[in-house]
């Protein structure tokens, strides 16, 4: 599919590394006290290590004394002092571990938290132009690799460099011409450091980019499944895939295969500065600026300076990806908001449900209008109806009137007030809507018809669920209404799931009503039956609905017809039929 | 651990190759410091400063050449691990894509998905991690081990009665370790779920104010994950400090034992001090191994439930002709006394499990000869879907035979099948993807039979007004089409193929009345000898087909013509009268 071929480049912004990181950072103050103590720990628990040995070293020393003349008891003492010591600093660092993995994992779930509250206050459009499996990804993968690199990442950097610290310290002490002869070392690291982190930072976020199209793209074909299934098209997805998945696993080679080349070069680098000492030492020997002595503990401390660099050396390749993974998160929580509510926003209590609508121009896309100078006017009370052939604007007007999107230019007025005025939550409180998109969630059925009302009780829920005609159905599953239905379990039908929505906004009392092709899967006979229950529900309620077949609105206040955008006609079901336009036209349509 | 095994098994060559590289690599390296002692010891007390820029160009060979190794073993590592995530993956999507229709809802749709994604990172980061880890931690082990040996057979004694108790420590927390992994992707699982829920039902949750409310919801599962989490990683962080603690008693009891034994006169002191030496490269090997079993432990959580998919034996095997029922009727397609019900095979699924669910299906009959037309009617939830479902042998009938062209679907390879349908179903889904590329959907079409099939669904009005007409690029799940036009875009894609069997499940419920009356003229006119299978809600949908079949609670209540149902199925007239009550 073309599509995806281009998505995850086109989507990429410019980069802000220092920003991730700077933010990573700010997640990480938030356990500032808790880290700070375990820095502490990190230094005790070092210096213990550090400490065991020369009590070991004490304890050979009183031993070396030769056959039957070790002083036992001395032995005994330091072996003493050297248990605790160990014992100590191995608690002390599996307390870090565990701190430190703890932190991480804190840290993952705040982030987790904030991703998804993000979500939360994203606008619609943002769904409608990003893949599901790309969103999920940015918590199953982009958020795994920096809790990962957190939790191990930053106690082994931590212990690393105060090895590396308290070691160069020694080594100054014991001779500074031989640590001149390795300094270059230290420089050329660091610039190599930087000049590979240029150059590897990009390919880990084409990396993390990469898993998200793949991601994007296994969830869509998961859930068509039986889609391609039924046209014998399971070798076309799967060769789809199989370039989705190439391209996924050779960025995440191609990334590695560089970001693996810095370990062993700065590996290399500290090997060459051992050499260097080598060499140097033995110059500096033979003009007796330094003793073998000194030669030989400044190696040693050499040794445990280079190591650690070179360990983290070996997971700068981590801390990168999870820099990349962090800039993927960052930018989702950077993504435009839903539009604030105004300072002076009114809450819109006990609404009236008069509706207006003045001179409203709107698209999806800008300078692709949609709708027209659309002018609207529902008094409380009223069934509007809005009928129109297919594609015609219906749907963008419930947009506009639940503010899932913005007027362009005119403004919607709902008693009375512009509706940009009022708090999104109230406005939205108003209102409510039946979809023709059904969406139940994964838990009881009781739970998704109550969704709307906190609180309410089995007797109101039976009530609702009755009233929508889905109650003896309820009655006949195993659990009743504690039965646990699936968003794609495909074990209730689309009708049902109509059926349940019906009663959730049953339950839901509010003064506007929004009834989008709301029984379009139902029966008729069931259909029946539920608008008797609807009708009162709509009884002194504002009510919009959409209906294609006509029969359901004849009794309307008024009828919008709707066509590319422009009402043509409006007015009621009789009128309009005596005027033989387009509604006519619709009408008679049904029975040819 | 067995799919593990299995996948690296394939790369067995590259994989040893990358070991020996990582061998080579790892003996260079550990040669630099000897050379560095042999100068310090050796060639400076000698003075000669020309020998010591040898052995000094010689370490910078050895630094250069182990560089070039690490880097080369590093290499194939990655290649290697790439290369296995990469068929991993690859088998997984196919095996998922080609899953019967009671499997797939066994696993369901979220886990599915983190199965394929999530699981499988994790497995690739172990195959490259194994891969280095697997030379260094045994090599400094077998070494520090051996010379201990060397020097004294009695204090390594110390630490042959520790090494067992080590290696216990390791396997029975690593394999602890491995059922909380697992809990921890599932725990993953339902947030997973819970965010899709949430995008896909952002339209709801927004219009009830019930972000507070899922935010909580969220809250919940994350907070499960993150302890489940912290839990496995508590368990995991036990062993690399408990197994240092175990080897510095170890230690501290070889000094004693060292001291006594240099009382006694057995030893010099220097060998403690070589036992030390050795001792922290033993230390060093055992974290290592520690760390090999953490990796694989958490992989191999990955690994079982990855393998639980790939190991789904397909439960609905091609049937030999002599299994295979055979029709009582040389109709087209017949469904002989079928009963069916779902769930029957779903012990995992949480959904309605455990309880007998109802029959789905009972007793129903039907014949269709090749060019006539089935309507399918009847209330919601009775059943329609599920004879559509078993047509295309989604599920298996539990009983009864479903036949088309004279033979049993159970007999039918399964592509075979399928390509005889064209199909919309309930739920289609709209491809990211051009409107092109959407009804065509990979089969290289002729553009003739694409435009055609526009033409047929009453398409061609709504694609010709957009600018891009078929290149017309639609977004997720259609969302930039409105309810009708997706049902057209996916009746055309159904049509497009010119099949022989045209099914569409309630698939014109967001037309008006007028474009689905003309599109009904179309496909019966221009596809004669397609057999048609409606489900509908709208009598005007269906009263033009051969056959309708009136359906209740799962059973047939009426089965004939338009007319002869309006005189004989009391149901059916009902419905009729509702529907057409106003011109009446």
């Amino acid at each position: 599919m073309p599509g995806y071929g281009n998505q995850g480049g086109a989507k990429q912004r410019p980069k802000n590394t220092k920003g991730a990181l700077i933010r990573t950072i700010g997640y990480l103050m938030k356990c500032q006290w808790i880290i700070l103590l375990l820095l502490l720990c990190t230094f005790a628990s070092n210096i213990g290590n550090l400490m065991g040995p020369g009590f070991a070293g004490k304890a050979i020393t009183a031993a070396s004394a030769g056959s039957g003349r070790v002083q036992m008891d001395l032995v005994l003492h330091y072996a003493k002092l050297m248990l605790i010591v160990y014992i100590g600093s191995n608690a002390m660092s599996f307390l870090v571990t565990v701190g430190m993995m703890r932190v991480g994992r804190q840290i993952a779930r705040t982030m987790r938290k904030d991703v998804f509250g993000k979500l939360m206050s994203l606008p619609v459009g943002y769904f409608d132009r990003n893949q599901a499996g790309d969103i999920i990804s940015r918590i199953s993968y982009d958020i795994d690799v920096i809790c990962t690199c957190i939790s191990t990442d930053v106690v082994q950097i931590l212990t690393s460099s105060v090895t590396v610290i308290g070691s160069f310290i020694m080594m100054c002490i014991i001779s500074v011409p031989l640590v001149l002869c390795m300094a270059f070392t230290i420089p050329v690291s660091i610039l190599f450091t930087q000049y590979m982190s240029r150059k590897t930072r990009p390919m880990y976020a084409k990396r993390s980019a990469a898993y998200g199209v793949m991601n994007g793209f296994v969830e869509e074909m998961i859930s068509g499944q039986k889609t391609i299934l039924a046209y014998a098209h399971e070798d076309y997805v799967c060769s789809q895939f199989d370039h989705i998945n190439l391209r996924a696993a050779t960025a995440y080679k191609n990334a590695d295969v560089l970001g693996m080349t810095l370990g062993p070069t700065i590996g290399m680098i500290s090997n060459i500065g051992l050499a260097a000492i080598g060499m140097g030492g033995a110059a500096l020997y033979l003009y007796n600026l330094v003793t073998l002595g000194q030669i030989s503990s400044f190696i040693l401390y050499s040794r445990k300076f280079s190591g650690p660099i070179n360990e983290i050396a070996n997971i700068t390749n981590e801390i990168f990806s999870a820099l990349a993974a962090s800039e993927r998160i960052f930018q989702l929580l950077d993504e435009p908001e839903e539009v604030k509510d105004l300072y002076d926003a009114a809450v819109l209590n006990d609404c009236k449900g008069d509706v207006k609508a003045r001179e409203v121009d709107f698209g999806y896309l800008p300078g692709k209008t949609i709708l027209h100078n659309l002018n609207l006017e529902a008094r409380p009370g009223q069934t509007i109806a809005i009928v129109g052939p297919t594609g015609a604007g219906k749907t963008t007007i419930i947009n506009l009137l639940m503010r899932f999107y913005d007027v362009d230019s005119g403004a919607v007025y709902v008693d009375g007030r512009d509706c940009r005025t009022y708090t999104m939550d109230s406005l939205r409180h108003s209102y409510s809507m039946v979809l023709q998109d059904t969406w139940v969630f994964c838990g009881t059925i009781f739970d998704n018809i109550a969704y709307g009302k906190e609180g309410a009780t089995m007797d109101e829920v039976v009530a609702a669920a009755k009233a929508a005609h889905i109650h003896s159905y309820i009655m006949k599953l195993p659990q009743g209404y504690n039965t646990v239905i699936q968003e794609d379990g495909g074990n209730i039908s689309k009708g049902q799931k109509q059926l349940l929505t019906i009663a959730r906004a049953m339950l839901y009392d509010t003064h506007m009503l929004i009834l989008d092709e709301a029984t379009s899967n139902v029966d008729t006979n069931t259909e029946q039956q539920v608008q008797k229950a609807m009708r009162s529900l709509m009884k002194g309620k504002t009510c919009f609905v959409i209906a294609h077949r006509l029969s359901t609105i004849q009794n309307a206040d008024k009828i919008l017809v709707v066509d590319h955008g422009d009402v043509v006609e409006q007015g009621t079901h009789d009128e309009l039929m005596v005027q033989k336009g387009f509604y006519y036209k619709l009408y008679a349509s049904q029975f040819e | 651990m067995k799919l593990l095994l299995r996948y690296m098994g394939h790369c067995k060559a590259a994989i040893t190759a990358a070991i020996v590289i990582k061998l080579i690599a790892t003996m260079t390296e550990l040669l630099l410091p000897y050379i560095l002692e042999y100068i310090i010891d050796d060639i400076v007390p000698m003075g000669s400063l020309s020998l010591v820029l040898l052995w000094g160009i010689l370490m910078f060979l050895s630094a250069f050449l182990c560089r070039y190794f690490s880097v080369m073993a590093n290499r194939k590592a990655i290649d290697n691990a790439h290369k296995i995530s990469y068929r991993v993956r690859q088998d997984l999507f196919t095996k998922t894509i080609n899953l019967s229709g009671s499997q797939f809802d066994c696993f369901g749709l979220p886990s599915l998905i983190s199965r394929m994604t999530s699981d499988s990172y994790n497995i690739q980061t172990a195959v490259q991690q194994l891969q280095s880890l697997c030379v260094r931690a045994p090599i400094i082990l077998a070494g520090g081990v051996i010379m201990t040996m060397i020097m004294d057979f009695t204090l390594s004694l110390v630490l042959l009665v520790m090494l067992p108790v080590l290696i216990c420590i390791v396997f029975f927390v690593s394999s602890r370790g491995i059922p909380l992994y697992q809990t921890v992707q599932n725990s993953l699982d339902t947030v997973v779920r819970i965010m899709r829920e949430n995008i896909s039902g952002i339209r709801v949750i927004k219009s009830l104010s019930k972000g507070t409310w899922e935010k909580k919801r969220f809250a919940a599962a994350n907070e499960t994950l993150t302890r489940d989490d912290m839990k496995a990683s508590m368990v995991m962080a036990v062993p690399g400090p408990l197994m240092q603690t175990f080897l510095n008693i170890g230690l501290t009891v070889v000094v004693i034992l060292g001291a006594w034994r240099v009382n006694a006169g057995y030893i010099r002191s220097g060998v403690i001090l070589a036992f030390l030496t050795y001792f922290n490269m033993i230390t060093m090997g055992v974290m290592g191994l520690n760390r090999i079993f953490m990796t694989l432990s958490k992989a191999t959580a990955s690994a079982n439930r990855i393998d639980a998919v790939l190991q789904t034996e397909s439960s609905q095997h091609i049937l030999p002709c002599s299994e295979a029922l055979s029709p009582s009727g040389p109709e087209f397609i017949r469904f002989e006394h079928v009963n069916f019900n779902y769930g029957k095979n779903d012990a995992h699924s949480d959904g309605f499990a455990g309880e007998e669910r109802e029959m789905a299906l009972q007793d129903i009959s039907f014949a269709v000869n090749r060019g006539e037309s089935l309507g399918i009617i009847g209330p919601t939830g009775c059943g329609k879907t599920t004879i559509i479902n078993l047509l295309l042998r989604f599920y298996d009938a539990s009983e009864g035979g479903v036949f088309i062209d004279g033979k049993d679907v159970r007999a039918y390879d399964k592509d075979e099948l399928h390509s005889k349908f064209g199909v919309v179903l309930q739920n289609d889904i709209i491809f990211q993807d051009t409107l092109y590329e959407n009804i065509d959907f990979g089969r290289g079409l002729p553009g003739c039979a694409v435009s055609n099939a526009v033409k047929h669904a009453m398409a061609a009005e709504y694609v010709d007004s957009l600018e891009d007409g078929l290149s017309y690029q639609a977004s997720i799940k259609g969302a930039n089409l409105s309810g009708g036009q997706k049902q057209r875009l996916l009746i055309s894609r159904a049509l497009a193929g010119s099949p022989e069997i045209l099914i569409l499940d309630d698939s014109s419920s967001a037309l008006d009345y007028k474009t689905d009356a003309a599109m009904r003229r179309e496909i019966l006119g221009n596809y004669p000898d397609t057999t048609l299978i409606m489900v509908a809600q709208r009598i005007s949908s269906l009263m033009g087909l051969t056959h309708i079949l009136v359906m209740d609670n799962g059973k047939c209540i009426g089965y004939g013509s338009h007319s002869h149902l309006l005189k004989h199925c009391p149901a059916y007239r009902q419905i009729y009268e509702a529907q057409m009550g106003a011109v009446l």
